[in-house]
């Protein structure tokens, strides 16, 4: 993965780019002690169920914006500020996480 | 406020006095982007005024390019930190869109094909502070940096001057767009280094 948001600005300038939702791991592992990119959330746009490794990841932006694959409404946002971070869910209707039994 | 220092032999004259706090000049135009992009053919393309009072003003693609046209030659800031000096646009000013709209109306919510939208003072829409633009160095404005037509906010960071323009509304109380309800501050004034919340 390396440090994917010190060169996000100059990456992947091809028209309407997105990478998968493994990008988002880095960033999501400095807020939850968990791997959210393996836990498993329902879009609130059309109720597709997927793995956030699963969702279209667009970073060429102020923050990383990432969509369903199914019906492309945004399901998280994730902003960096220089000692904060802000995480918008509104579009998961809900993470289902793995966790150690 | 620029002091020009000599600098090491060999290197350009910095532009920085002509840069934002934190900003750096980029010779590209990178193309930011949030999602999928708008593909909207401009013969079903129209741009829609809606105010307070329920009120719809709305012009066609034709409508549009038959209003007169300004030239505009702007420095743009984007908050991901690049400026880019000099930049050309033709467009339309919003002082003239908006001139025949009948409003009470402190603030605007700038929405787009795609489903973006970022809110800004309607204050700050007037007075030849803002135009719809589709042109960019005398070229039709491609759909990578927005086309058909886009806002064209440029005093405030780039984000507010909203690609795939598709309307305003005007709104009585302020309401935060894409990037404001995620940590972006509200105004986003470049020279007052306004990214963030709070800053
Ligand atoms: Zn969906």
């Amino acid at each position: 993965m390396g440090d994917d948001h010190t060169d996000r600005d100059h990456t992947d300038h091809t028209d309407g780019g997105h990478v998968d939702g493994n990008a988002l791991a880095g960033d999501l592992r400095e807020i939850f002690a968990v791997d959210l990119t393996a836990a498993t959330g329902r879009c609130t746009g059309c109720g597709h169920r997927g793995s956030v490794a699963a969702l279209r990841v667009y970073r060429n932006a102020p923050g990383l914006v990432a969509r369903c694959p199914h019906c492309e409404e945004v399901v998280l946002r994730l902003v960096r500020g220089r000692d904060r971070a802000w995480l918008d869910l509104r579009g998961t209707v809900s993470l289902e996480i793995p966790l150690p039994s | 406020m620029a002091i020009v220092s000599p600098g090491f032999s060999g290197r350009r004259r910095s532009p920085d006095a002509q840069l934002p706090p934190g900003q750096y000049l980029a010779e590209d135009f990178p193309v930011l982007t949030a999602g999928p992009t708008p593909r909207v053919p401009t013969d079903r393309w129209q741009f829609t005024v809606g105010t307070e009072a329920g009120q719809q003003h709305t012009w066609s693609w034709q409508q549009l390019i038959e209003l007169p046209a300004e030239k505009i030659t702007t420095d743009i800031h984007c908050v991901t930190k690049w400026s880019k000096l000099g930049t050309r646009w033709k467009g339309v000013s919003l002082d003239v869109l908006l001139e025949d709209v009948e409003t009470a109306a402190d603030f605007a919510l700038v929405h787009s094909y795609g489903g973006y939208t970022t809110n800004l003072p309607l204050e700050d829409l007037l007075d030849g502070q803002a135009w719809v633009a589709y042109r960019y160095d005398d070229e039709e404005l491609t759909p990578e940096h927005g086309g058909p037509a886009r806002l064209l906010v440029p005093h405030l960071y780039f984000w507010k001057s909203a690609k795939w323009v598709r309307g305003i509304r005007l709104l009585l109380e302020d309401e935060p767009g894409f990037w404001e309800s995620a940590g972006y501050h509200d105004y986003g004034d470049p020279w007052r280094e306004q990214r963030y919340q709070g800053d």
